[in-house]
């Protein structure tokens, strides 16, 4: 095992990939000499040179219809898009064209292509630098959606949407790049649509994605004190959605608690509060009851950012009302 | 600042070159003109945009070509993916939503697409598939290839963001890549003058990106084969990127809920002198090409065309099962397990 932190298992990811296979290339603003904005890819250009390692223009919809294009006829793209934010002006390309190609051609076309982008907020950027977008991806037929939480996930998980034949929305949560965890030494791999259970308890489970993820995580810790025993599931890709890990705990301990960064409207968990409400009903001892940020633009001033995303206390406090 | 027409260079197309031409456009016109028909006997469903007056844009493309080329066109895309010898049969059955059809019915009219045939797809959000072209003219370029993206799109999409991202990425990065813009004269049903900012959508704003101004009659299949040479030969040669404005005239509506009543009745009557397949028929008949041989190629063509309509018409309906396919690369639709 390595200590990588976030950022260089994103940039590990990609090397490793590109060392692998000589159709894998890379572009997106300011990727090359730079290394990224958030630094993820530093050291990419130097190895892979300006061909494979490509600056563009701030030109969002020439990055993904690029890519696209490319991954059309035979390379296998990585498009970084510094903001998730910025999705909005080329989601004509991801949601329209990447999304729809390969069905509206009968299969004619595969899509294998990544677009990465720095996603949610914690870092006093405002509303137009902040969003949680994973549940625009997730609303589109026809996009894989993942999300990491660690490291060693960003970079297996990284690797395994450069290598899936089809197009995936990778999320990065800004506020983690900074962290620092275990990587497995060599070759890393993961799978998609699988979740995982970071802790078992028997009272209540709490499912979390990426920067959600250690606050769910370490308000299942301090729920112990209450006396409440809590079980912490990382979703990992919400595209495709690994339902059977994720009904399988809500069915362990009855109860169902999401954690999530987006706004509340149709977020993540409110899909996966109508599918334990569908299919595990009768194990549900109580309300599923949602933990988001509020239905606002997310704010900019660091105490009122603070209190809009979901925080470890709220999490607890929450948890501990509906189960008393 | 305006461009000015250019005249036809020096049109020594030989004569197998000008009858492919020929075929070409009148098996396009003949198409055309019957899924017309075919709509009037509401057995077309949706909506669908005729290119009937274009025809010698994507013939004088097609011909130039090389087989393992790349087209990208738009909406208005039946004769560009035609041309490229994609099998008319399954284009009618498509637009009759049949099981039979090119896309077993999950694309329709908007979005023929071969990729056998190097047809990559008709795109029915304006300008999307300029920066797409880019990007498979890009990918031949890392891969050494040798193939050429050609793009065709309408002068309304010289108004939107995606044409000057695309072109502006083509130039910088000197992508293979030729991009056709087809002027009809109207973005939809609004005169393309009365909303753009310079006379000549296209040729006009090729400075801005470095590029030469290329303005043509894109009703002259020898003007368009020439043109269609030369720019795909530069870019072949590794010479870059060209922005070819073919000036043209829809002879229908913008597609089929539209008269196209908006348009002055002189205006209507000189461009269908300017027929372009009229026109080219004449040229051939003036250049010694025995008449019979012309009608030969008239009739074969209308076969071609009724047996494409009989074989789409003995289609089934597409089939449900195809609703939950192909989403993915396993064939399937699954979102979870």
């Amino acid at each position: 095992m390595a200590e990588l932190s976030f950022r260089e298992a994103i940039a590990a990811a990609i090397a490793q990939e590109m060392a692998r296979d000589p159709m894998v290339y890379f572009i997106g603003e300011d990727v090359g000499a730079a290394g990224g904005v958030f630094k993820a890819t530093v050291g990419l250009f130097e190895r892979f040179g300006p061909e494979r390692v490509r600056d563009t223009p701030i030109s969002e919809q020439a990055i993904i219809g690029a890519a696209m294009g490319a991954a059309m006829t035979g390379l296998r793209p990585v498009a970084e898009i510094m903001f998730s934010d910025f999705l909005a002006t080329c989601w004509d390309m991801v949601a329209n064209q990447v999304a729809k190609t390969r069905y509206m051609t009968d299969g004619q076309v595969s899509l294998p292509l990544v677009i990465r982008t720095a996603n949610g907020g914690g870092t006093r950027f405002g509303a137009q630098h902040s969003q949680s977008l994973e549940n625009w991806g997730m609303s589109v037929p026809g996009l894989k959606v993942v999300a990491p939480s660690t490291p060693a996930d960003a970079m297996g998980l990284l690797a395994a949407a450069i290598r899936d034949p089809d197009p995936v929305l990778f999320f990065e949560q800004k506020s983690l790049y900074g962290v620092k965890g275990e990587v497995p030494e060599g070759e890393h791999v993961d799978r998609l649509g699988s979740a995982k259970v970071l802790r078992s308890g028997k009272d209540c489970t709490i499912v979390a994605l990426a920067a959600m993820v250690p606050r769910a995580l370490r308000a299942a810790e301090k729920l112990e004190d209450l006396d409440i025993d809590a079980t912490a599931v990382d979703v990992r890709s919400l595209v495709p959605l690994d339902t059977r890990t994720i009904l399988g705990e809500i069915v362990k301990t009855g109860r169902l608690f999401t954690v999530e960064e987006n706004p509340r409207l149709c977020g993540w968990g409110a899909e996966i509060a109508s599918i334990a409400a569908d299919e595990c009903f009768d194990d549900l001892d109580g309300p599923i009851v949602r933990i988001t940020t509020p239905h606002v633009p997310l704010p900019a001033a660091d105490v009122l950012e603070d209190v809009a995303m979901p925080s470890v206390e709220r999490i607890i406090e929450t948890v501990r009302k509906s189960m008393r | 600042m305006s461009t000015q027409v250019q005249k036809p260079q020096a049109a020594d197309v030989d004569r197998p070159t000008r009858l492919r031409l020929y075929q070409l456009m009148v098996e396009l016109r003949d198409f055309e003109q019957r899924a017309y028909e075919l709509f009037l006997e509401n057995l077309v469903r949706g909506t669908s945009h005729l290119a009937l007056g274009q025809e010698a844009i994507s013939a004088g493309y097609a011909v130039a070509m090389r087989a393992d080329d790349y087209t990208f066109c738009t909406y208005r895309g039946h004769g560009h993916t035609l041309a490229r010898g994609a099998s008319m049969a399954a284009a009618m059955a498509e637009l009759l939503g049949r099981g039979n059809g090119m896309l077993h019915g999950k694309g329709g009219s908007m979005h023929l697409t071969d990729v056998k045939h190097g047809a990559m797809g008709s795109y029915a959000i304006v300008g999307a598939h300029l920066p797409i072209a880019a990007g498979a003219a890009w990918s031949a370029q890392v891969r050494k290839s040798g193939q050429v993206s050609v793009c065709f799109f309408g002068d309304g999409t010289t108004n939107i963001g995606a044409f000057h991202e695309a072109l502006n990425l083509a130039v910088i990065w000197k992508l293979p890549v030729v991009f056709v813009c087809e002027n009809n004269q109207y973005m939809e049903y609004t005169p393309i003058r009365s909303v753009t900012a310079v006379e000549h959508p296209a040729a006009d704003r090729a400075a801005a990106y470095g590029l030469q101004p290329i303005l043509i009659d894109g009703n002259d299949a020898d003007v368009m084969y020439e043109a269609a040479r030369h720019t795909i030969g530069k870019a072949r040669e590794g010479g870059g990127p060209s922005l070819v404005e073919a000036l043209t005239y829809r002879h229908g509506g913008h597609s089929r809920a539209d008269p196209a009543k908006y348009r002055p009745d002189a205006e209507v009557r000189e461009w269908l002198d300017r027929d372009p397949v009229k026109r080219y028929r004449e040229r051939l008949l003036a250049a010694g090409i025995a008449e019979a041989e012309v009608n030969e190629i008239d009739t074969r063509a209308q076969q071609k065309v009724d047996a494409a309509t009989e074989e789409a018409r003995k289609g089934a309906p597409a089939r449900v099962d195809e609703i939950e396919r192909q989403v993915w690369s396993d064939g399937g639709a699954a979102w979870r397990n």
